[in-house]
């Protein structure tokens, strides 16, 4: 029941003057802080003649990191899709308190140190390998596909979440009634209508996967070089500047290629919706029960493990782990709990900087076609696709000279999160937005109401879940200390929670452990609420007095 | 509809607001910049920690403030160091050890400066004859094990390692990702007669390899509930696990294999480009001297070159620090380093 998506119509010229100072909102901020220092990097390699290319071309090495990362991403995209959509059938369907929480569980994996999560999963294959008689998948392909799950489970299943609540059920209802059993009608009738969330879900796992670092490093072994290790290596390393931003050229045109791509699939099965409100099919309390059981297993085990960690104290349990983050310690020039502060600060100014630039970017993409919307498109996904390598050395070389020394700048640590948050946020909304009906935009502009005012008063109402999805994502993202800040020098001031955490584990002792874990926590717990939080202001009030959908029928 | 949006256009502001306040600390530092007094930008690594009001002693002396600037680890520094040789982001860099020191010094990006408190160093710490860098702090890379995890009595030289007894035992870092674990790789060559032949061995008896410190020592390491009783890691590491011990414990619960601890020197540097070098150099002074040098133990967990400085009784009592530790000529190291890693992933992987 697919059908394309009309381009609306535009506005005459007298009326598109603000569109173009609102769409060059993003054209500034993405291309002064990610395609101007990403170029710089890249032009001052490639002038230095492309001998660098052919030897990397030629290294077995390097062809063996591509084709690990290019099947690697593959598989975990498969596999989260296939994971997390039972939960996003789950969260389609809850709302209020429960639904907040499970939503907050889904998304704590983003701000987990790697090597946390790294060491509960490097036991659980232990354990399975000594009581199931599973191979140790430890150091191995599988235990790096299986962490990329463990941390895009939310991107699944909230993005295909979110999308399948908001579908006119009445499809379902009719095939129902026609006499389709449940089966058929989720593959005729629900998942076609699915599929633009489940490839914007796909194209950000797989972008996550394709420049993932820290899971590579700790749960792959020697074997899993990835072009993302393998230009840290590079550059840092061996001191290679030209083979790391060869590396770094092969990522992008990888990148460019997947993005057009995955946009013209999403494209191609937009789905518009009257927006009639009809009630979604309960699934049995068993499926319910299965599915939640399930979620909290699998993302679970690392939480309880940091718990565990972070409660025991000499033996005993106690909160001695949690007090002593007020403290000064020498391993830190700051408190933990200053470390703490800066990142929610940072993390709320990246957030609106995502949302801000990400929802203009979405409805230039939505509201435009050809060129503009491939432009917009493309040009909100790279960030995620670039190694942070490049992104930081890149800022660091190109954004150098007065006015524009911005390198040791507070501020550049919240813009380079939220520029890996950005794609977040655009393919959080562009789905949400393709739906809407034009007949809704065409009845408003008809009884006159500029186009401003439908923005404001049909769209983003409209998308408001889909933002409070996007906004939590740019949240835990910046929470969890994504992108190229690590290859930047930082000011003590500036020090985050994530890097309070490794700077606690980098020197030996329980104590320190113990802090590191008790910290982790309270990182878990910043996202948690802000989740919920973001989860009931965008809730729509009138679903709340709505009588429960009839189970079955 | 527009009830719906009340909610998060008033989020939207509060952010907003926020935006507002953080700019307003921004401006604030600026003032500071523009005051007479200088402020110096020292660059480091990630590990740089030091006492609050050890600056402010300097400050107190010359009246001159230090910013530190934290670039990752010691790679990560080299690396920013020489990328932003145009424009230098710092004044003074500090944390460029030997296993990186030729790396800077191929390059022109540091200035010549002897200082007088070179004096109280032992000449084996001054690696660099043209005093572009400086000696500052020392320690060593070394296996370590937990005492009572061990089976028999602890190893005592290298090629002990490759025994039957010591099978499935250690865990070391990749030297393609990890400093301790380049620094082991250079201890082997260092230290052994063929060191290709003692990876085979070490391979056969089962060795473990991570890419990092962390995920040695709190993965597979028995201290962080791993199973192997041997890793690698610094000669100072059972005197942090003394300090941090949970419960407190009397005596630290691991040793050092002395015989396979390869020597790391820090070095600090002023940067050319600089347009405070007087100061910059009273800074490299200041780094040399007591007041300095004695905060090093109990923060960095390193040992300070000057020999006026005194160690802390924890050290005095607990650390073990070998005569003779294995090192190599930083040059060899830079020229050889591809080869070298090249040939061991090939070894350990092959």
């Amino acid at each position: 029941m697919a059908n394309v998506s009309q381009t609306p119509d535009w506005p005459k010229l007298s009326r598109r003057l603000p569109n173009v100072v609102i769409a060059a909102v993003p054209v500034v901020f993405l291309g002064l802080f990610f395609f101007y220092p990403v170029f710089t990097i890249l032009a001052n390699a490639i002038s230095q003649g492309w001998n660098g290319f052919t030897d990397i071309v030629e290294s077995p090495r390097a062809r063996n990191a591509i084709w690990f990362t290019l099947w690697q991403a593959a598989a975990s995209t498969a596999l989260t899709l296939c994971v997390g959509l039972p939960a996003a059938a789950l969260i389609a369907r809850t709302t209020g308190k429960q639904g907040a929480f499970f939503k907050a569980l889904v998304t704590v994996p983003f701000v987990l140190p790697t090597i946390v999560v790294g060491g509960a999963f490097k036991e659980l294959f232990e354990q399975m390998n000594s009581t199931l008689g599973v191979p140790n998948l430890n150091h191995t392909a599988a235990a790096v596909i299986i962490a990329h799950t463990f941390f895009n489970f939310a991107v699944v299943a909230r993005t295909v979440g979110v999308f399948w609540s908001g579908l006119d059920h009445q499809l379902e209802e009719q095939a129902r009634t026609l006499g389709s059993s449940n089966a058929e009608v989720f593959w005729r009738v629900t998942c076609p209508r699915l599929k633009p969330a489940l490839y914007a879900a796909a194209a950000i796992t797989f972008l996550f996967s394709f420049t993932s670092f820290g899971v590579v490093l700790v749960l792959g072994g020697l074997g899993q070089a990835t072009i993302e290790t393998e230009i840290y290596r590079h550059a840092i390393i061996r001191g290679d500047m030209t083979s790391s931003a060869m590396l770094a050229l092969i990522q992008v045109v990888v990148v460019l290629v997947l993005v057009l791509v995955n946009s013209t699939l999403e494209r191609r099965t937009s789905v518009t919706t009257q927006m009639v409100r009809s009630p979604i099919a309960a699934l049995g309390t068993k499926t319910k029960i299965g599915i939640g059981c399930f979620t909290v297993a699998f993302l679970g085990t690392p939480l309880v493990v940091m718990i565990e960690r972070s409660l025991s104290v000499g033996g005993k349990y106690g909160v001695r782990h949690y007090t002593a983050l007020f403290s000064k310690i020498p391993q830190l020039p700051t408190t933990a709990v200053e470390a703490l502060a800066n990142s929610v600060v940072f993390a709320a100014i990246a957030t609106v900087v995502a949302l801000t630039v990400g929802v203009i970017c979405a409805m230039a993409i939505v509201a435009r076609g050809g060129f503009t919307s491939r432009f917009f498109d493309l040009g909100a996904m790279l960030p995620l696709g670039v190694s942070a390598v490049t992104v930081g050395f890149g800022i660091l070389i190109a954004l150098d000279e007065a006015p524009f020394d911005w390198r040791t700048r507070w501020w550049i640590v919240p813009v380079a999160h939220a520029l890996v948050a950005v794609p977040f946020v655009v393919r959080s909304v562009v789905p949400m937005l393709r739906r809407i009906h034009p007949s809704l935009r065409e009845a408003a502009a008809l009884l006159g109401a500029p186009r401003s005012r439908i923005r404001r008063q049909i769209e983003l109402p409209l998308i408001a879940r889909g933002l409070a999805v996007a906004a939590g994502f740019a949240f835990a993202i910046s929470l969890g200390e994504f992108g190229a800040t690590s290859f930047l020098p930082r000011r003590a001031d500036t020090l985050t929670a994530p890097q309070a955490v490794f700077r606690l584990l980098g020197t030996p002792g329980d104590l320190l452990r113990g802090q590191a874990m008790a910290l982790s926590v309270v990182l878990a717990a910043a996202v948690a609420v802000t989740v919920i939080a973001s989860e009931v202001l965008s809730a729509d009030p009138t679903s709340r007095s709505r009588q429960k959908p009839p189970i079955g029928s | 509809m527009p009830r719906l949006s009340i909610p998060l256009v008033s989020l939207y502001l509060t952010l907003m607001a926020l935006i507002a306040c953080g700019s307003d600390t921004s401006g604030a530092d600026q003032r500071e910049e523009n005051n007479e007094t200088v402020t110096l930008t020292l660059l480091t690594h990630d590990s740089f920690a030091i006492s609050e009001g050890v600056f402010e002693a300097f400050h107190d002396q010359t009246g001159i403030r230090v910013e530190v600037l934290t670039s990752g680890d010691v790679g990560s520094l080299v690396a920013q160091t020489i990328l932003s040789a145009d424009n230098p982001v710092g004044d003074v860099v500090f944390g460029i050890d030997n296993t990186f020191m030729q790396r800077l010094l191929d390059q022109s990006i540091l200035e010549p400066y002897k200082t007088s408190e070179l004096a109280n160093v032992p000449d084996r710490f001054e690696l660099d004859s043209t005093y572009r860098l400086t000696p500052i702090d020392y320690g060593d890379v070394c296996v370590n094990y937990w005492i009572d995890a061990l089976d028999g009595p602890p190893p005592r030289s290298l090629m002990d390692l490759v025994q039957p007894e010591f099978a499935g035992s250690l865990v070391v870092q990749s030297p393609e990702t990890s400093s301790p674990g380049m620094a082991f790789l250079l201890a082997t060559i260092a230290g052994t007669p063929d060191w290709e032949h003692f990876w085979t061995q070490l391979k056969a008896n089962d060795v473990a390899v991570t890419s990092s410190w962390e995920s040695a020592y709190y993965g597979d390491f028995v201290a962080g509930g791993g199973s192997r009783p041997m890793v690698v890691s610094y000669a100072s590491s059972p005197v942090a696990e003394l300090i941090y011990a949970d419960p407190p414990v009397d005596e630290p619960p691991t040793g050092v294999l002395l015989d396979s601890c390869f020597r790391q020197i820090e070095f600090a540097g002023v940067l050319a480009g600089t347009a405070h070098t007087d100061e910059a150099r009273a800074l490299v002074d200041f780094l040399l001297s007591p007041t300095f040098q004695n905060e090093i133990p109990m923060n960095m967990f390193m040992y300070p070159v000057s020999q006026k400085a005194e160690l802390p009784p924890e050290f005095v009592e607990h650390s073990q620090l070998t005569e003779n530790p294995l090192s190599l000529d930083p040059a060899e190291i830079e020229a050889r380093r591809k080869d070298w890693t090249e040939r061991w992933v090939e070894i350990v992987l092959g």
